[in-house]
Protein backbone atom coordinates (compact mmCIF):
# COMPACT_ATOMS: atom_id res chain seq x y z
CA UNK A 1 0.00 0.00 0.00
CA UNK A 2 1.30 3.47 -0.87
CA UNK A 3 -0.03 6.73 0.42
CA UNK A 4 -1.78 8.88 -2.13
CA UNK A 5 -1.85 12.21 -0.39
CA UNK A 6 -4.25 13.65 -2.92
CA UNK A 7 -6.90 11.34 -1.47
CA UNK A 8 -6.79 13.10 1.88
CA UNK A 9 -9.71 15.48 2.31
CA UNK A 10 -7.42 18.52 2.37
CA UNK A 11 -4.14 16.87 1.48
CA UNK A 12 -3.78 16.83 5.25
CA UNK A 13 -2.37 20.35 5.19
CA UNK A 14 -5.23 22.80 5.64
CA UNK A 15 -3.60 23.64 8.97
CA UNK A 16 -0.75 25.21 7.01
CA UNK A 17 -2.84 27.71 5.11
CA UNK A 18 -2.20 30.55 7.56
CA UNK A 19 -5.89 31.46 7.61
CA UNK A 20 -6.19 31.35 11.40
CA UNK A 21 -5.86 34.07 13.99
CA UNK A 22 -2.27 35.34 14.60
CA UNK A 23 -1.06 32.92 11.94
CA UNK A 24 2.27 34.70 11.48
CA UNK A 25 3.26 33.95 15.08
CA UNK A 26 1.14 30.89 15.89
CA UNK A 27 1.65 28.34 13.14
CA UNK A 28 -0.96 25.88 14.34
CA UNK A 29 -3.20 24.68 17.14
CA UNK A 30 -3.50 21.04 18.03
CA UNK A 31 -5.54 19.24 20.66
CA UNK A 32 -5.63 15.54 21.28
CA UNK A 33 -7.76 13.36 23.51
CA UNK A 34 -6.49 9.98 24.69
CA UNK A 35 -9.18 7.30 24.96
CA UNK A 36 -9.16 3.55 25.53
CA UNK A 37 -11.76 0.87 25.03
CA UNK A 38 -13.11 -1.19 27.89
CA UNK A 39 -12.29 -4.87 27.78
CA UNK A 40 -8.88 -4.78 26.09
CA UNK A 41 -5.37 -4.48 27.43
CA UNK A 42 -3.73 -1.15 26.51
CA UNK A 43 -1.93 -1.10 23.15
CA UNK A 44 1.56 -1.77 24.47
CA UNK A 45 0.35 -4.90 26.25
CA UNK A 46 -2.37 -6.03 23.86
CA UNK A 47 -1.77 -8.94 21.54
CA UNK A 48 -2.05 -8.61 17.79
CA UNK A 49 -5.53 -10.18 17.77
CA UNK A 50 -6.78 -7.69 20.33
CA UNK A 51 -5.37 -4.74 18.40
CA UNK A 52 -7.07 -5.91 15.23
CA UNK A 53 -10.37 -6.23 17.08
CA UNK A 54 -9.90 -2.72 18.46
CA UNK A 55 -9.31 -1.47 14.93
CA UNK A 56 -12.45 -3.23 13.68
CA UNK A 57 -14.54 -1.76 16.50
CA UNK A 58 -13.24 1.77 15.98
CA UNK A 59 -13.74 1.45 12.25
CA UNK A 60 -17.39 0.60 12.73
CA UNK A 61 -17.89 3.58 15.05
CA UNK A 62 -16.02 6.00 12.77
CA UNK A 63 -18.05 4.93 9.76
CA UNK A 64 -21.22 5.86 11.63
CA UNK A 65 -19.81 9.22 12.75
CA UNK A 66 -21.03 12.36 10.98
CA UNK A 67 -17.92 14.41 11.83
CA UNK A 68 -15.65 11.86 10.20
CA UNK A 69 -17.90 11.11 7.26
CA UNK A 70 -15.33 11.98 4.59
CA UNK A 71 -12.33 10.61 6.44
CA UNK A 72 -10.10 7.95 4.95
CA UNK A 73 -8.45 5.05 6.73
CA UNK A 74 -4.73 4.42 6.38
CA UNK A 75 -3.33 1.19 7.73
CA UNK A 76 -0.02 2.46 9.08
CA UNK A 77 1.19 -1.09 9.64
CA UNK A 78 0.97 -1.74 5.90
CA UNK A 79 2.89 1.36 4.78
CA UNK A 80 6.56 1.63 3.88
CA UNK A 81 8.76 3.52 6.31
CA UNK A 82 9.08 6.36 3.75
CA UNK A 83 5.30 6.80 3.69
CA UNK A 84 5.06 6.61 7.46
CA UNK A 85 7.77 9.27 7.71
CA UNK A 86 5.85 11.43 5.23
CA UNK A 87 2.70 11.33 7.36
CA UNK A 88 4.72 12.14 10.45
CA UNK A 89 6.44 15.11 8.77
CA UNK A 90 2.99 16.36 7.87
CA UNK A 91 2.06 16.19 11.58
CA UNK A 92 -0.74 13.74 10.80
CA UNK A 93 0.55 10.84 12.88
CA UNK A 94 2.78 10.67 15.93
CA UNK A 95 6.27 9.25 15.84
CA UNK A 96 5.10 6.38 18.01
CA UNK A 97 2.23 5.42 15.70
CA UNK A 98 4.50 5.72 12.66
CA UNK A 99 6.95 3.35 14.37
CA UNK A 100 9.88 5.56 13.42
CA UNK A 101 11.68 4.98 16.65
CA UNK A 102 14.10 2.07 16.19
CA UNK A 103 13.27 0.72 19.63
CA UNK A 104 9.56 0.77 18.89
CA UNK A 105 8.80 -0.57 15.43
CA UNK A 106 5.34 -0.07 13.97
CA UNK A 107 2.63 -2.00 15.83
CA UNK A 108 0.31 -4.37 14.01
CA UNK A 109 -3.13 -2.80 13.85
CA UNK A 110 -1.67 0.73 13.85
CA UNK A 111 -3.95 2.88 11.72
CA UNK A 112 -5.27 6.40 11.32
CA UNK A 113 -8.50 7.94 10.10
CA UNK A 114 -7.85 11.32 8.51
CA UNK A 115 -10.59 13.86 7.96
CA UNK A 116 -10.55 17.58 7.33
CA UNK A 117 -8.33 18.87 10.13
CA UNK A 118 -9.35 15.89 12.24
CA UNK A 119 -7.78 12.54 12.86
CA UNK A 120 -8.17 9.39 14.89
CA UNK A 121 -5.01 7.41 15.56
CA UNK A 122 -5.65 3.79 16.47
CA UNK A 123 -3.41 1.54 18.52
CA UNK A 124 -1.11 4.36 19.43
CA UNK A 125 0.08 4.36 23.05
CA UNK A 126 -3.65 4.54 23.80
CA UNK A 127 -6.26 2.71 21.74
CA UNK A 128 -7.51 6.01 20.39
CA UNK A 129 -5.90 9.39 20.03
CA UNK A 130 -8.45 11.82 18.67
CA UNK A 131 -6.86 14.92 17.26
CA UNK A 132 -7.81 18.25 15.84
CA UNK A 133 -5.29 20.35 13.97
CA UNK A 134 -6.01 23.90 12.81
CA UNK A 135 -4.27 26.88 11.34
CA UNK A 136 -3.25 29.70 13.68
CA UNK A 137 -4.38 30.26 17.25
CA UNK A 138 -7.76 28.55 17.48
CA UNK A 139 -8.06 26.46 20.63
CA UNK A 140 -11.79 26.81 21.24
CA UNK A 141 -12.81 25.77 17.73
CA UNK A 142 -10.33 22.89 17.80
CA UNK A 143 -11.81 21.63 21.05
CA UNK A 144 -15.41 22.01 19.87
CA UNK A 145 -14.67 19.83 16.84
CA UNK A 146 -12.90 17.26 18.97
CA UNK A 147 -15.64 17.11 21.54
CA UNK A 148 -18.12 16.22 18.83
CA UNK A 149 -16.03 13.26 17.68
CA UNK A 150 -15.50 12.22 21.28
CA UNK A 151 -19.28 12.21 21.86
CA UNK A 152 -19.97 10.35 18.64
CA UNK A 153 -17.38 7.64 19.18
CA UNK A 154 -17.89 7.39 22.94
CA UNK A 155 -21.60 6.85 22.33
CA UNK A 156 -20.87 3.83 20.20
CA UNK A 157 -18.00 2.19 22.06
CA UNK A 158 -17.43 1.90 25.80
CA UNK A 159 -14.47 4.07 26.75
CA UNK A 160 -12.47 3.16 29.84
CA UNK A 161 -13.63 5.63 32.49
CA UNK A 162 -13.30 5.74 36.25
CA UNK A 163 -15.61 7.76 38.50
CA UNK A 164 -12.74 9.33 40.42
CA UNK A 165 -9.85 9.32 37.92
CA UNK A 166 -11.76 10.11 34.72
CA UNK A 167 -10.65 8.75 31.37
CA UNK A 168 -8.07 6.01 31.89
CA UNK A 169 -4.90 6.08 29.85
CA UNK A 170 -1.85 3.93 29.38
CA UNK A 171 0.39 6.56 30.97
CA UNK A 172 -0.92 8.22 34.16
CA UNK A 173 0.38 11.59 32.95
CA UNK A 174 -2.65 11.67 30.58
CA UNK A 175 -5.30 10.36 32.96
CA UNK A 176 -8.42 12.43 33.65
CA UNK A 177 -9.35 14.56 30.67
CA UNK A 178 -6.82 12.76 28.44
CA UNK A 179 -6.40 16.16 26.82
CA UNK A 180 -3.21 17.72 25.58
CA UNK A 181 -3.84 21.10 23.98
CA UNK A 182 -0.96 22.83 22.26
CA UNK A 183 0.02 25.67 19.99
CA UNK A 184 3.07 25.80 17.79
CA UNK A 185 4.40 29.29 18.34
CA UNK A 186 7.28 31.11 16.66
CA UNK A 187 9.32 33.17 19.14
CA UNK A 188 12.44 34.47 17.36
CA UNK A 189 12.21 37.89 19.02
CA UNK A 190 12.39 36.40 22.49
CA UNK A 191 15.26 34.15 21.41
CA UNK A 192 17.24 37.04 19.89
CA UNK A 193 16.71 39.26 22.93
CA UNK A 194 17.72 36.27 25.11
CA UNK A 195 14.53 36.53 27.12
CA UNK A 196 13.35 33.12 26.08
CA UNK A 197 14.80 31.08 28.97
CA UNK A 198 13.03 33.31 31.49
CA UNK A 199 9.79 32.96 29.58
CA UNK A 200 10.09 29.18 29.28
CA UNK A 201 10.90 28.80 32.97
CA UNK A 202 7.78 30.84 33.70
CA UNK A 203 5.64 28.42 31.70
CA UNK A 204 6.32 25.60 34.10
CA UNK A 205 5.19 27.66 37.03
CA UNK A 206 1.75 28.00 35.50
CA UNK A 207 1.32 24.30 34.73
CA UNK A 208 2.39 24.48 31.08
CA UNK A 209 5.28 22.91 29.28
CA UNK A 210 7.02 23.24 25.91
CA UNK A 211 8.47 20.90 23.36
CA UNK A 212 10.03 21.05 19.92
CA UNK A 213 8.49 21.07 16.48
CA UNK A 214 7.39 17.45 16.64
CA UNK A 215 6.20 17.22 20.22
CA UNK A 216 7.56 15.01 22.94
CA UNK A 217 11.26 14.29 22.67
CA UNK A 218 11.80 16.50 19.62
CA UNK A 219 14.23 19.37 19.51
CA UNK A 220 13.41 23.01 19.12
CA UNK A 221 14.13 24.05 15.54
CA UNK A 222 13.65 27.37 13.82
CA UNK A 223 12.51 29.00 17.08
CA UNK A 224 9.25 27.06 17.04
CA UNK A 225 7.99 26.03 20.46
CA UNK A 226 5.08 23.73 21.08
CA UNK A 227 3.45 25.04 24.24
CA UNK A 228 0.93 22.79 25.98
CA UNK A 229 -0.79 21.95 29.25
CA UNK A 230 1.26 19.75 31.55
CA UNK A 231 -1.45 18.28 33.77
CA UNK A 232 -4.66 16.60 32.68
CA UNK A 233 -6.42 15.92 35.96
CA UNK A 234 -8.17 18.05 38.57
CA UNK A 235 -9.27 20.78 36.16
CA UNK A 236 -11.93 20.88 33.50
CA UNK A 237 -11.08 20.91 29.81
CA UNK A 238 -12.36 24.48 29.63
CA UNK A 239 -10.17 25.62 32.52
CA UNK A 240 -7.11 23.99 30.98
CA UNK A 241 -7.86 25.68 27.66
CA UNK A 242 -8.47 29.08 29.28
CA UNK A 243 -5.10 28.92 31.03
CA UNK A 244 -3.34 28.05 27.81
CA UNK A 245 -5.15 30.78 25.86
CA UNK A 246 -4.26 33.38 28.47
CA UNK A 247 -0.60 32.43 28.47
CA UNK A 248 -0.34 32.22 24.69
CA UNK A 249 -1.82 35.72 24.40
CA UNK A 250 0.82 36.88 26.85
CA UNK A 251 3.55 35.11 24.87
CA UNK A 252 2.40 36.80 21.67
CA UNK A 253 2.49 40.15 23.41
CA UNK A 254 5.98 39.53 24.82
CA UNK A 255 7.17 38.42 21.40
CA UNK A 256 5.78 41.55 19.77
CA UNK A 257 7.46 43.71 22.44
CA UNK A 258 10.77 41.93 21.84
CA UNK A 259 10.46 42.52 18.09
CA UNK A 260 9.89 46.24 18.68
CA UNK A 261 12.97 46.39 20.89
CA UNK A 262 15.04 44.64 18.23
CA UNK A 263 13.97 47.04 15.53
CA UNK A 264 14.53 50.05 17.75
CA UNK A 265 17.93 49.07 19.17
CA UNK A 266 19.46 47.05 16.39
CA UNK A 267 17.45 47.94 13.34
CA UNK A 268 19.99 47.65 10.57
CA UNK A 269 21.81 44.66 12.13
CA UNK A 270 18.57 42.74 12.27
CA UNK A 271 17.53 43.88 8.85
CA UNK A 272 20.84 42.76 7.40
CA UNK A 273 20.70 39.38 9.15
CA UNK A 274 17.19 38.66 7.94
CA UNK A 275 17.81 39.72 4.34
CA UNK A 276 20.93 37.56 4.24
CA UNK A 277 18.77 34.60 5.28
CA UNK A 278 16.35 35.39 2.49
CA UNK A 279 19.29 35.59 0.10
CA UNK A 280 20.54 32.20 1.23
CA UNK A 281 17.14 30.60 0.69
CA UNK A 282 16.76 32.26 -2.72
CA UNK A 283 20.19 31.29 -4.03
CA UNK A 284 21.80 28.49 -1.99
CA UNK A 285 22.73 25.37 -3.95
CA UNK A 286 22.85 23.06 -0.94
CA UNK A 287 20.76 23.39 2.19
CA UNK A 288 20.55 21.12 5.23
CA UNK A 289 17.18 20.87 6.97
CA UNK A 290 18.46 22.57 10.14
CA UNK A 291 20.05 25.39 8.15
CA UNK A 292 16.85 25.81 6.16
CA UNK A 293 14.83 26.00 9.37
CA UNK A 294 17.04 28.77 10.72
CA UNK A 295 16.72 30.83 7.54
CA UNK A 296 12.99 30.20 7.30
CA UNK A 297 12.64 31.40 10.88
CA UNK A 298 14.53 34.59 10.02
CA UNK A 299 12.49 35.23 6.90
CA UNK A 300 9.29 34.63 8.84
CA UNK A 301 10.45 37.24 11.35
CA UNK A 302 11.29 39.65 8.51
CA UNK A 303 7.77 39.20 7.19
CA UNK A 304 6.32 39.86 10.66
CA UNK A 305 8.43 43.02 10.92
CA UNK A 306 7.23 44.05 7.45
CA UNK A 307 10.81 44.24 6.20
CA UNK A 308 10.00 41.86 3.36
CA UNK A 309 6.86 41.93 1.29
CA UNK A 310 5.44 39.91 -1.56
CA UNK A 311 5.85 36.68 0.35
CA UNK A 312 3.07 34.81 2.11
CA UNK A 313 3.12 33.07 5.47
CA UNK A 314 1.48 30.12 3.70
CA UNK A 315 4.50 29.71 1.44
CA UNK A 316 6.84 29.74 4.43
CA UNK A 317 4.65 27.18 6.21
CA UNK A 318 4.70 24.91 3.19
CA UNK A 319 8.47 25.19 2.89
CA UNK A 320 8.80 24.21 6.53
CA UNK A 321 6.98 20.93 5.96
CA UNK A 322 7.73 20.15 2.31
CA UNK A 323 11.48 20.65 2.59
CA UNK A 324 11.84 17.68 4.93
CA UNK A 325 13.47 14.47 3.70
CA UNK A 326 10.43 12.27 3.17
CA UNK A 327 8.59 15.07 1.36
CA UNK A 328 11.54 15.72 -0.95
CA UNK A 329 11.75 11.99 -1.66
CA UNK A 330 8.01 11.89 -2.38
CA UNK A 331 8.24 14.83 -4.77
CA UNK A 332 11.31 13.39 -6.48
CA UNK A 333 9.92 9.89 -6.66
CA UNK A 334 13.09 8.49 -5.13
CA UNK A 335 15.05 8.64 -1.88
CA UNK A 336 18.07 10.91 -2.30
CA UNK A 337 21.19 10.41 -0.17
CA UNK A 338 21.79 13.03 2.49
CA UNK A 339 24.14 15.27 0.49
CA UNK A 340 21.89 14.82 -2.50
CA UNK A 341 18.90 15.72 -0.34
CA UNK A 342 20.56 19.03 0.56
CA UNK A 343 20.89 19.84 -3.14
CA UNK A 344 17.29 18.80 -3.85
CA UNK A 345 16.09 20.84 -0.87
CA UNK A 346 17.96 23.97 -1.99
CA UNK A 347 16.47 23.63 -5.48
CA UNK A 348 12.95 23.13 -4.12
CA UNK A 349 13.22 26.18 -1.86
CA UNK A 350 14.75 28.33 -4.63
CA UNK A 351 11.97 27.48 -7.02
CA UNK A 352 9.21 28.09 -4.49
CA UNK A 353 10.59 31.51 -3.57
CA UNK A 354 11.26 32.45 -7.17
CA UNK A 355 7.68 31.58 -8.10
CA UNK A 356 6.42 33.67 -5.20
CA UNK A 357 8.59 36.60 -6.29
CA UNK A 358 7.20 36.23 -9.81
CA UNK A 359 10.53 35.47 -11.42
CA UNK A 360 12.10 32.28 -12.63
CA UNK A 361 15.27 30.77 -11.46
CA UNK B 1 51.54 9.51 22.97
CA UNK B 2 51.20 7.61 26.23
CA UNK B 3 49.90 9.07 29.44
CA UNK B 4 52.70 10.50 31.62
CA UNK B 5 51.04 9.12 34.70
CA UNK B 6 50.05 5.52 33.99
CA UNK B 7 52.09 4.94 30.83
CA UNK B 8 49.36 2.58 29.67
CA UNK B 9 46.69 4.52 27.88
CA UNK B 10 46.84 7.18 25.19
CA UNK B 11 47.15 10.72 26.45
CA UNK B 12 44.17 12.82 25.48
CA UNK B 13 44.63 15.93 27.58
CA UNK B 14 47.53 18.33 27.84
CA UNK B 15 47.97 20.12 31.14
CA UNK B 16 50.35 22.99 31.82
CA UNK B 17 50.63 23.90 35.46
CA UNK B 18 52.61 26.73 37.01
CA UNK B 19 54.08 25.80 40.36
CA UNK B 20 56.79 27.48 42.45
CA UNK B 21 59.58 25.76 40.56
CA UNK B 22 58.19 26.86 37.25
CA UNK B 23 55.83 25.34 34.71
CA UNK B 24 55.31 21.59 34.43
CA UNK B 25 53.71 19.94 31.48
CA UNK B 26 51.74 16.74 31.58
CA UNK B 27 50.08 14.61 28.96
CA UNK B 28 47.37 12.56 30.61
CA UNK B 29 44.87 9.91 29.64
CA UNK B 30 41.24 10.53 30.37
CA UNK B 31 41.16 8.34 33.46
CA UNK B 32 44.26 9.82 35.11
CA UNK B 33 43.11 13.34 34.24
CA UNK B 34 39.81 12.67 35.92
CA UNK B 35 41.55 11.21 38.97
CA UNK B 36 43.70 14.31 39.26
CA UNK B 37 40.62 16.46 39.05
CA UNK B 38 41.01 17.84 35.52
CA UNK B 39 37.86 18.12 33.55
CA UNK B 40 37.96 16.54 30.13
CA UNK B 41 35.57 17.24 27.37
CA UNK B 42 36.41 14.02 25.59
CA UNK B 43 33.89 11.76 27.15
CA UNK B 44 32.77 12.98 30.49
CA UNK B 45 30.58 10.41 32.18
CA UNK B 46 27.34 10.75 30.35
CA UNK B 47 23.95 10.14 31.81
CA UNK B 48 21.65 9.31 29.01
CA UNK B 49 19.43 12.20 28.12
CA UNK B 50 16.41 10.01 28.61
CA UNK B 51 17.50 9.24 32.12
CA UNK B 52 18.23 12.87 32.80
CA UNK B 53 14.89 14.00 31.52
CA UNK B 54 13.08 11.07 33.03
CA UNK B 55 9.55 12.29 33.44
CA UNK B 56 8.30 12.97 36.89
CA UNK B 57 6.06 9.97 36.91
CA UNK B 58 8.98 7.56 36.59
CA UNK B 59 10.77 8.95 39.60
CA UNK B 60 7.61 8.79 41.60
CA UNK B 61 7.05 5.18 40.80
CA UNK B 62 9.69 4.04 43.21
CA UNK B 63 7.79 5.88 45.87
CA UNK B 64 4.57 4.24 44.76
CA UNK B 65 6.08 0.85 45.48
CA UNK B 66 7.59 -1.49 42.97
CA UNK B 67 6.67 -4.95 44.13
CA UNK B 68 5.37 -7.55 41.76
CA UNK B 69 3.42 -9.44 44.39
CA UNK B 70 0.12 -7.83 43.41
CA UNK B 71 -0.96 -8.39 39.82
CA UNK B 72 -3.84 -6.97 37.85
CA UNK B 73 -6.48 -9.69 37.43
CA UNK B 74 -7.22 -8.64 33.87
CA UNK B 75 -3.82 -8.18 32.24
CA UNK B 76 -1.58 -9.68 34.96
CA UNK B 77 0.77 -6.66 35.01
CA UNK B 78 2.42 -5.78 38.28
CA UNK B 79 3.52 -2.44 39.67
CA UNK B 80 7.04 -3.53 38.87
CA UNK B 81 6.12 -3.81 35.19
CA UNK B 82 4.71 -0.32 35.44
CA UNK B 83 7.85 1.14 36.98
CA UNK B 84 10.03 -0.37 34.29
CA UNK B 85 7.89 0.72 31.33
CA UNK B 86 6.05 3.75 32.71
CA UNK B 87 2.89 2.34 31.10
CA UNK B 88 -0.02 0.54 32.72
CA UNK B 89 -1.25 -2.72 31.22
CA UNK B 90 -4.97 -2.03 31.05
CA UNK B 91 -7.79 0.07 32.47
CA UNK B 92 -8.34 -2.40 35.32
CA UNK B 93 -4.83 -1.70 36.59
CA UNK B 94 -6.27 1.54 37.96
CA UNK B 95 -8.45 -0.50 40.32
CA UNK B 96 -5.82 -3.14 41.03
CA UNK B 97 -3.27 -0.55 42.15
CA UNK B 98 -5.74 2.11 43.18
CA UNK B 99 -4.02 3.40 46.31
CA UNK B 100 -0.57 3.66 44.70
CA UNK B 101 -1.99 5.28 41.61
CA UNK B 102 -4.07 7.77 43.54
CA UNK B 103 -0.90 8.83 45.29
CA UNK B 104 0.98 9.03 42.01
CA UNK B 105 -1.76 11.00 40.25
CA UNK B 106 -1.83 13.50 43.09
CA UNK B 107 1.88 14.08 42.78
CA UNK B 108 1.85 14.35 39.00
CA UNK B 109 -1.31 16.42 38.59
CA UNK B 110 -1.82 17.92 42.03
CA UNK B 111 -5.15 16.10 42.22
CA UNK B 112 -6.63 12.69 41.66
CA UNK B 113 -10.19 13.82 41.10
CA UNK B 114 -11.41 14.21 37.56
CA UNK B 115 -13.65 17.25 37.24
CA UNK B 116 -13.76 17.46 33.47
CA UNK B 117 -16.18 15.94 31.02
CA UNK B 118 -18.17 13.15 32.61
CA UNK B 119 -18.91 10.03 30.69
CA UNK B 120 -21.27 7.13 30.72
CA UNK B 121 -20.47 4.16 28.55
CA UNK B 122 -23.22 3.29 26.11
CA UNK B 123 -25.53 0.44 27.08
CA UNK B 124 -24.84 -1.77 24.16
CA UNK B 125 -25.80 -5.39 24.08
CA UNK B 126 -24.29 -7.73 23.63
CA UNK B 127 -21.11 -6.51 21.96
CA UNK B 128 -19.11 -4.79 24.75
CA UNK B 129 -20.05 -7.25 27.50
CA UNK B 130 -19.46 -9.99 25.00
CA UNK B 131 -16.02 -8.78 24.13
CA UNK B 132 -15.01 -8.50 27.79
CA UNK B 133 -16.33 -11.99 28.35
CA UNK B 134 -14.53 -13.41 25.34
CA UNK B 135 -11.36 -11.75 26.48
CA UNK B 136 -11.68 -13.25 29.94
CA UNK B 137 -12.39 -16.71 28.55
CA UNK B 138 -9.40 -16.38 26.31
CA UNK B 139 -7.25 -15.41 29.27
CA UNK B 140 -8.66 -18.23 31.37
CA UNK B 141 -7.72 -20.72 28.68
CA UNK B 142 -4.19 -19.35 28.57
CA UNK B 143 -3.90 -19.31 32.37
CA UNK B 144 -4.90 -22.97 32.54
CA UNK B 145 -2.46 -23.83 29.77
CA UNK B 146 0.28 -21.99 31.62
CA UNK B 147 -0.72 -23.72 34.86
CA UNK B 148 -1.35 -20.36 36.52
CA UNK B 149 -4.13 -21.84 38.63
CA UNK B 150 -4.47 -19.00 41.07
CA UNK B 151 -5.02 -16.57 38.21
CA UNK B 152 -7.34 -19.08 36.51
CA UNK B 153 -9.50 -19.29 39.62
CA UNK B 154 -9.72 -15.53 39.75
CA UNK B 155 -10.65 -15.31 36.08
CA UNK B 156 -13.28 -17.99 36.52
CA UNK B 157 -14.84 -15.94 39.31
CA UNK B 158 -14.83 -12.82 37.17
CA UNK B 159 -16.50 -14.64 34.32
CA UNK B 160 -19.19 -15.88 36.69
CA UNK B 161 -19.88 -12.33 37.85
CA UNK B 162 -20.35 -11.09 34.30
CA UNK B 163 -22.39 -14.12 33.17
Amino acid sequence: MTVDLSLLPDGGVSWLDASGEQADIVLSTRIRLARNLEGFAFSTRAREGERLRILAQVREAVEASASLEDSILLRIDELSSADRQLLHERHLVSKELAGLDLQHPVRSGAAVFLGDGLGVMINEEDHLRLQSLRSGFDLNAAYAALRRIDDELGGRMPFAYHEEFGFLTSCPTNTGTGMRASVLIHLPGLVLTKEISKVLAGLQQVGLTYRGLYGEGSEVLGNFFQVSNQTTLGRTEEELLEDLIRVVRLLIQREEDARRVLLRDAGYIIEDKLWRSYGALRYARSLSFEEGMTYLSNVRLALGLKLISGLSVYTLNKLLIFSQSAHLAYAEGRSPTESDANIVRARYVRQALAEEAGTTG
Amino acid sequence: MLCDNCRERDAVIYVKKIIDKGPIELNLCEKCAAEKGYETTVSAPKHSLVEFLMPAQKQLLSAAGSGDSVRCAFCSSSLKDFSSTGRLGCARCYSAFEASLRDLLRRVHGSSRHVGKSYEAPELTPAPGGSVLNELRDRLRRAVQGEQFELAAELRDRIKVIE
